[in-house]
């Protein structure tokens, strides 16, 4: 009996360091091929990065345009979460503890529009973006990823402030806190640890985003760093550990990230699921 | 910045205002303040485009002039075989979700029995789910070509008959896809399902075992039972996205090709709109990506609707 379990451990833990070396395997070698040169990859495309060098790192950074769509990444990224999470917020409160016409229609259209496919609203929107001569700046991309974070934001803040004690709010009316300074001194306070979860996973769903930004920004200076990267890859073809050393800069943020903030993140990207 | 001072000022905003009592009965109107950033967003991105891409798909365009034509897009649509082609892989790619269910829901049983650094496990698995589809569309393409690293490896175990050209044949492509698309979602599924598992009581699935059940009908018919409305929230919301939002994946691995044997719906919509301008077509086909998600996306709600009930 004792023994069979102990097999049965051994085959599941052998099973699970499988599962997670097939998980990390392509990320790993996204590194080690960047960390090689062209002649080094082509003689060994397998091996370990023996006599590792920067140089691609080097030439990614300094020669190209890496760095500047780097900041368009961030730059388009770190507004946008901002910007949805601020309208989110009040829009959240209203939803949660205020009564208006409409209310539940638009609540549920809400939760619909959290998984229609962005690809379908792209031609509309670059029409209009067009005439407003907004392509290939970024605040095109800004406002579409604003609007498209919306609906999840808005879903995520009003769960979480479900669990928020009516009666405080009853106290605060009673001291004659109007509703405005209610949200600000008092519900946004408690809903902070969602602000955060939220900032998170909006951040990654704007960095990692690679279709929208590929049709409103296309000329190198406007690029982000993920439609860069895909223009990049057609660009050297012959040249894989230059545009794996690209590709791994742009793993790196989601990386850091991750590691600080784990705990947050699996709440955040689990919530569209409830138990 | 003293929360005193924010208070005074609050207090001479809302003094002029008449008693609490009088105030709901006239129907407070802040609620409609609160809510209009989001619904000029709200408009701007979501409800002004649909409506527009639908009118579009009824209109077609020759020599700069926009004329109705009815169904006319809709009939070349389905004559068009590159959009036939990207409708049955998009559905064949559904074949998908079943695998990653499964497969995560196995790996979650076993970290849920409690099983040595299974925290450690779960935090390994779920990286692919959140780095960029196109790093790892980049990853994948050069370990799946003809010389890539999958094939270099096979042919050095002397399995040279399974080194085949994974993104480059017709008939293969589309299992690679798939392969990848399995690979970036089963850390979700396992974060989903875990999560799920862990709020369960235990005592059940304790008396089960005390009552002489095995793991295998314990987890069969005690637990499984438990998680059916996670599982069926997981099922729905990976069919809308290996539907809807596979762009990233297909674009940097394939381009859709070679030829079109991999395109798929949101490539479609995309190609024909900004690669080869004809809007009608790719207006109709985001209309029919959009009926098939809007099936989706009700049977997501009803679940919703069921869950709050509950």
């Amino acid at each position: 009996m004792i023994r069979r379990i102990k097999i049965g451990s051994v085959v599941k833990h052998a099973f699970l360091v499988l599962v997670c070396v097939a998980s990390l395997y392509p990320i790993w070698f996204i590194l080690q091929t960047s960390l090689k040169t062209n002649a080094a990859y082509e003689l060994s495309p397998l091996g370990l990065p023996i006599h590792s060098t920067a140089s691609n790192y080097l030439q990614v950074i300094r020669s190209m345009a890496v760095p500047r769509w780097a900041w368009n990444s961030l730059i388009v990224t770190l507004i946008s979460a901002t910007l949805s999470t601020a309208i989110a917020l009040p829009a959240g409160y209203a939803f949660v503890f205020g009564r208006f016409r409409g209310r539940s229609t638009l609540f549920n259209s809400n939760v619909a529009f959290m998984v229609i496919p962005p690809v379908v609203l792209l031609a509309p929107i670059f029409t209009v973006m067009v005439n407003v001569h907004l392509i290939n700046r970024l605040p095109s991309v800004i406002i579409f990823y604003v609007g498209l974070f919306l609906p999840f934001s808005v879903f995520f803040i009003t769960n979480f402030m479900r669990t928020i004690p009516v009666e405080l709010l009853e106290a605060a009316r009673m001291d004659g806190l109007s509703p405005f300074g209610t949200l600000r001194l008092i519900v946004a306070p408690l809903t902070s640890p969602a602000l955060f979860t939220l900032m998170l996973v909006n951040i990654i769903y704007g960095w990692n985003e690679l279709l929208i930004a590929l049709v409103f920004l296309q000329d190198d200076k406007s690029r982000t760093l993920m439609a860069g990267l895909s223009v990049f890859q057609g660009r050297y073809v012959t040249q894989q550990p230059l545009v794996m050393a690209g590709s791994f800069l742009s793993i790196v943020p989601i990386l850091l990230l991750y590691a600080f903030g784990q705990r947050f993140f699996v709440k955040g990207l689990t919530a569209g699921i409830g138990k | 910045m003293g929360p005193a001072v924010h208070t005074t000022v609050d207090r001479t905003i809302v003094a002029p205002s008449p008693p609490v009592k009088g105030r709901r009965s006239r129907g407070d109107s802040w609620p409609y303040v609160f809510i209009l950033p989001m619904v000029v967003c709200l408009g701007l991105v979501f409800a002004y485009p649909l409506i527009t891409v639908i009118r579009n798909s009824f209109y077609s365009t020759s020599m700069g002039e926009t004329t109705f034509s009815g169904l006319e897009n809709y009939r070349s649509l389905f004559q068009d075989p590159v959009f036939m082609t990207s409708l049955f892989n998009s559905l064949k790619l559904l074949a998908v979700v079943p695998v990653v269910t499964v497969v995560a829901m196995t790996i979650a049983l076993m970290l849920y029995e409690g099983t040595k650094g299974w925290r450690a496990y779960r935090l390994m698995v779920f990286v692919p789910y959140i780095i960029p589809a196109t790093a790892i569309g980049i990853s994948f393409s050069y370990l799946l070509q003809q010389n890539g690293i999958l094939n270099i490896t096979l042919r050095g175990l002397s399995l040279d008959f399974l080194a085949l050209d994974w993104i480059g044949n017709s008939n293969i492509v589309l299992f690679s896809i798939g392969g990848v698309l399995v690979w970036t979602q089963l850390g979700f599924g396992v974060v989903v399902f875990t999560a799920s598992l862990l709020s369960l009581p235990r005592e059940l699935s304790e008396a089960a075992a005390i009552d002489g059940a095995t793991r295998w009908q314990t987890n069969r018919l005690v637990v499984l039972p438990q998680v059916r409305g996670t599982v069926e929230f997981f099922l729905v919301l990976q069919a809308i996205q290996v539907i809807a939002w596979t762009f990233p994946y297909v674009y940097v691995l394939t381009h859709g090709g070679p030829g079109n044997a991999s395109s798929v719906m949101d490539l479609y919509v995309w190609r024909y709109a900004f690669q080869y301008s004809s809007p009608g077509l790719s207006s109709a086909a985001a209309v029919v990506l959009l009926l098939i998600s809007g099936v989706l996306i009700a049977i997501y709600t009803r679940l919703r609707a069921k869950q709050g009930e509950r």
